[in-house]
């Protein structure tokens, strides 16, 4: 088994070519990237990293150092450089890929073997470092660079979200809560010699302990418990009971009667009941906090994604200059150069220039778009090709990433319909409760007055209103920390529990079950050469070409060792001819590939099939071989089939294309319903359909042409692929584009929508028994506290179990789904 | 018992002293990253690195 998986990331391996040789021994990889980072870790010294890691590295992609040498700017720098005495600079960093104890250990020990590098330290929670340096020994970007070189990627962290809103709150939170746990275990130390004497304690005695609980309750009460408060009292000024009034009014009669009981020396006090309950009503909405924060903290990475500078053009100059500036500082209306291999610093238009643009980041989708004048691009994206001239047209703040984020504020903000019904409930309820509690205590003080006041007490504080306004907001928040783990970015919230409930899944064929662009399929030698022989003299004639088909050759040639072509000549419409090792060698259509082979190709050969495109590559000793290529399924459309149906889903593909493929693509998959030559009005009808018959409809699309479709499901899950996704119009996007994650979706869909009833189930028991137990006296304040409190945390403590499922790794099939429509074996 | 009169209250102004140190604590980012210190004193092995850090 070890020798399938990477011995770095733990991918599988595909073609086992890469090895680097660590302590001694030589251990697969899986690619380039994998194999460069291993080796400078191995031949930096700390190869002991994969002795003590405990989680798998990330898989590694081409690193480009060549943007790092802008760290070296000050205007770059001043966000997050601060400059001590004695000519030491502290840059604050923020490093992506840290997954574990030994990574920390990793960068440390990387960064301090640079000379003139002083202290570095890394906060493994929340990704950040922090390095210091002799100013003039070293410089920022030999630091990044040599981070780069480990394997990780940092950027500079911006000293405003340092200080964010939500760390601020966190601190304010834990320290009302510490301030609220000293005193409750001081006061019950009070409390415990008062309750064990049973009335032997001399009165000075018992007067003092009285005293000194009064002394501590009161910051807990004043200060622990002030939000409360405040909530509460703004509750009232708007007419509507929060839950946070029961639970004030409580803290309130029960610190005031303490208060007067301990100024006349005589009375009940509940010093320790209110203490205790106030920390563990803390302690339950810290452990929400926490839970929140975690999809907090994923929104900040992705304002990161954006690059740190531009090349801006300067205007009036002939011919073009460029100044490098920070790409927060473009403004609409700016002119920026964006080279091969950079990423576009804004959204923007293209006004000069062609070329592919690598959109991943935003849509998932790795498939390259030609942009050409007149196209949008947004910020983020990675141009491929030839250098392009964009005209800024939205600055930071707008562009299509901080979309995204906003998009996912959205999500966060919406309430599943669940949750609405539940807040209006817990309104009446908390109405009802202060109505019956002042009834109750009427009725007690003509009973027996004593207790009245600690049983309303008691009634106050035991009732729990906040599973219901609580512990739903949270599970929703911990699914979708999940869901976005697994590459799907929640855009409305009522799509989890929708979600839960298809019944039907429809898919789209093109873009969605397959990859939606041509791959190499196949490579069938008809000569002496083997097929990576072929592969690279294709890819050497291919180099520089801009045609379609160039794009799937250089990629499956790529790691290969590569040879050189000359006297290249293209051939419009028919191929490309050049010189290798002195012969001349052709790849293209079928005719022009005879034209130097000099014989005809057999025809049976050649399959005349949709979608897919045979291209001959001969010299002038004959036939070399023959490549296919052709849009082919994902991997993991296989499996997504089955594990849909395996969840009990009916699963219908709907598609624009020809019968014949819709065909062959849908019995290779095991769909029995499909639609095939279907237009945007015949796909609608289709789903249309289904609803009226009572179905449930889950559509998975790619946003182009499906958007109505998508809007008139129930619940959609766009690839995002080409689509804009500040118009998104699916409840749902993948950002990755791993569809075998879906499955996983749905299950948690639909363990959120459990466990959101578990919890509404739990709250409405507890409060069935609690309250009419306190109203006739058998709960004293202190069990109350305790029992609402407990309560509290159960149902966030159950929310929060959704918080934990993530990627599963590498349990995906590997390559084996690669079928081409052509229907062949590659 | 008369002990009493002066240990209760100096158990008060433990207590405060006591929130003081944390108040301290929590601003100096003691509390900022709970996991990663526990695997530091793990990888120390070769190279003694005995740089104080916060």
């Amino acid at each position: 088994m070890s020798g399938d998986t990477c011995f770095h990331c733990g991918e599988p391996i595909a073609d086992a070519r890469f090895t680097t040789v660590i302590a001694g021994e030589p251990r697969p990889m899986c690619c380039a990237g994998c194999a460069a980072v291993a080796r400078t870790i191995a031949d930096c010294g700390l190869s002991a990293y994969y002795e003590s890691r405990s989680a798998l590295a990330r898989r590694e992609s081409d690193p480009s150092p060549g943007d790092l040498d802008v760290y070296d700017m000050p205007e770059v720098q001043e966000p997050f450089v601060r400059r001590l005495p004695h000519g030491i600079l502290q840059a604050t960093l923020l490093i992506e890929g840290v997954s574990c104890g030994a990574c920390v250990w990793l960068i440390e020990n990387g960064l301090k073997r640079l000379e003139g590098v002083r202290e570095a330290s890394v906060n493994l929670a929340a990704r950040r470092a922090s390095v210091e340096w002799e100013e003039g020994r070293v410089r920022l970007s030999a630091i990044m660079k040599t981070i780069g070189g480990l394997g990780y990627r940092a950027s500079g962290f911006d000293a405003v979200t340092s200080r964010s809103a939500a760390a601020r709150e966190r601190r304010g939170l834990l320290w009302r809560l510490f301030v609220a746990g000293l005193g409750m275990m001081q006061v019950m130390m009070y409390a415990v010699p008062v309750y064990m004497s049973d009335g032997e304690m001399s009165a000075g005695a018992g007067q003092l302990m009285r005293w000194a609980a009064l002394v501590l309750t009161t910051p807990v009460v004043l200060f622990s418990a002030g939000p409360i408060f405040c909530s509460a009292w703004r509750g009232v000024r708007q007419l509507r009971a929060g839950m946070d009034l029961p639970v004030a009014l409580g803290i309130a009669a029960a610190y005031a009667a303490s208060a007067w009981a301990t100024l006349g020396g005589r009375g009940e006090v509940y010093f320790d009941s209110i203490t205790m309950f106030v920390f563990l009503l803390l302690g339950a909405r810290y452990l929400e906090r926490s839970g929140m924060a975690r999809a907090e903290e994923l929104r900040l990475r992705l304002a990161h994604g954006a690059p740190a500078f531009a090349e801006r053009i300067i205007a009036g100059k002939v011919p073009a200059v460029t100044e490098r500036v920070p790409a927060i500082r473009l403004v609409p209306g700016d002119r920026v150069q964006v080279s091969p291999g950079a990423l576009i610093p804004a959204d923007g238009t293209v006004e000069e220039g062609s070329s592919p643009v690598d959109e991943s980041l935003l849509t998932g989708e790795s498939r390259p778009v030609r942009k050409r004048a007149g196209d949008f691009v947004a910020g983020g994206s990675v141009n491929l090709a030839s250098p392009l001239t964009v005209v800024v047209t939205r600055a930071g703040g707008d562009g299509t990433l901080a979309c995204i984020s906003r998009l996912m504020d959205r999500a966060l903000g919406e309430r599943p319909r669940i949750a609405l019904v539940a807040d209006r409930v817990a309104r009446w309820f908390v109405l009802a409760l202060l109505v019956v509690a002042a009834a109750t205590g009427l009725a007690w003080l003509s009973i027996d007055s004593s207790r009245a006041l600690a049983i309303v007490v008691a009634m106050l504080v035991v009732s729990c209103p906040c599973a219901l306004s609580l512990a739903t907001p949270a599970a929703v928040a911990a699914a979708t920390g999940s869901l976005y783990r697994l590459g799907l970015l929640v855009t409305r919230a009522r799509a989890i529990e929708v979600l839960s409930r298809a019944t039907h899944v429809v898919v789209d064929k093109t873009g969605t079950l397959t990859v939606g662009r041509l791959s190499l399929a196949g490579i069938f030698p008809l000569g002496v050469l083997g097929r990576e022989s072929c592969v690279v003299i294709a890819a050497a004639l291919e180099r520089g070409s801009e045609h379609p088909i160039a794009r799937p050759i250089l990629a499956r040639a790529a790691g290969l060792p590569a040879i050189e072509a000359s006297g290249l000549r293209n051939f419009p419409g028919r191929g490309v001819e050049g010189v290798i090792g002195g012969r001349r060698v052709r790849i293209g259509s079928p005719s022009f590939a005879a034209g130097i082979a000099r014989k005809d190709l057999p025809a049976e050969l050649l399959f005349a099939d949709a979608g897919a495109i045979a291209v001959v590559l001969a010299d002038e000793s004959g036939y070399l071989a023959i490549l296919t290529l052709g849009d082919v399924l994902r991997p993991g459309a296989r499996a997504l089939i089955r594990k849909l149906t395996d969840q009990g889903k009916t699963i219908c593909m709907l598609s624009g294309d020809r019968q014949q493929t819709v065909d062959r693509i849908a019995g290779d998959l095991g769909i029995d319903r499909r639609v095939a030559e279907a237009g945007p009005q015949r796909k609608l009808a289709f789903v249309r359909e289904l609803q009226s018959r009572g179905a449930v409809v889950a559509m998975i699309g790619d946003g182009i042409n499906d958007a109505p479709v998508l809007a008139q499901s129930q619940v959609s899950i766009a690839m995002g692929g080409g689509t804009d996704l500040a118009h998104a119009s699916a409840d749902m996007v993948l950002l990755g584009d791993d569809i075998e994650a879906l499955p996983a979706a749905f299950d948690i869909a639909r363990r959120t929508m459990r466990i959101i009833r578990q919890n509404l189930a739990w709250a409405a028991a507890y409060n069935a028994v609690a309250i009419p137990a306190a109203a006739l006296g058998w709960i004293t304040p202190l069990v109350a506290g305790i029992g609402m409190a407990a309560s509290s945390l159960i149902v966030v403590g159950n929310a929060l179990r959704l918080a934990g499922t993530g990627k599963a790794g590498p349990e995906r099939d590997s390559g084996a789904d690669r079928t081409v429509l052509a229907g062949q074996q590659g | 018992m008369d002990i009493l009169f002066l240990l209760i209250p100096l158990s008060v102004v433990l207590v405060f002293g006591a929130g003081a140190i944390f108040w301290w604590a929590l601003g100096a980012g003691q509390f900022e990253d709970l996991e990663g210190p526990a695997y530091r004193i793990l990888m120390d092995e070769d190279g003694g690195e005995n740089t104080p850090r916060s």
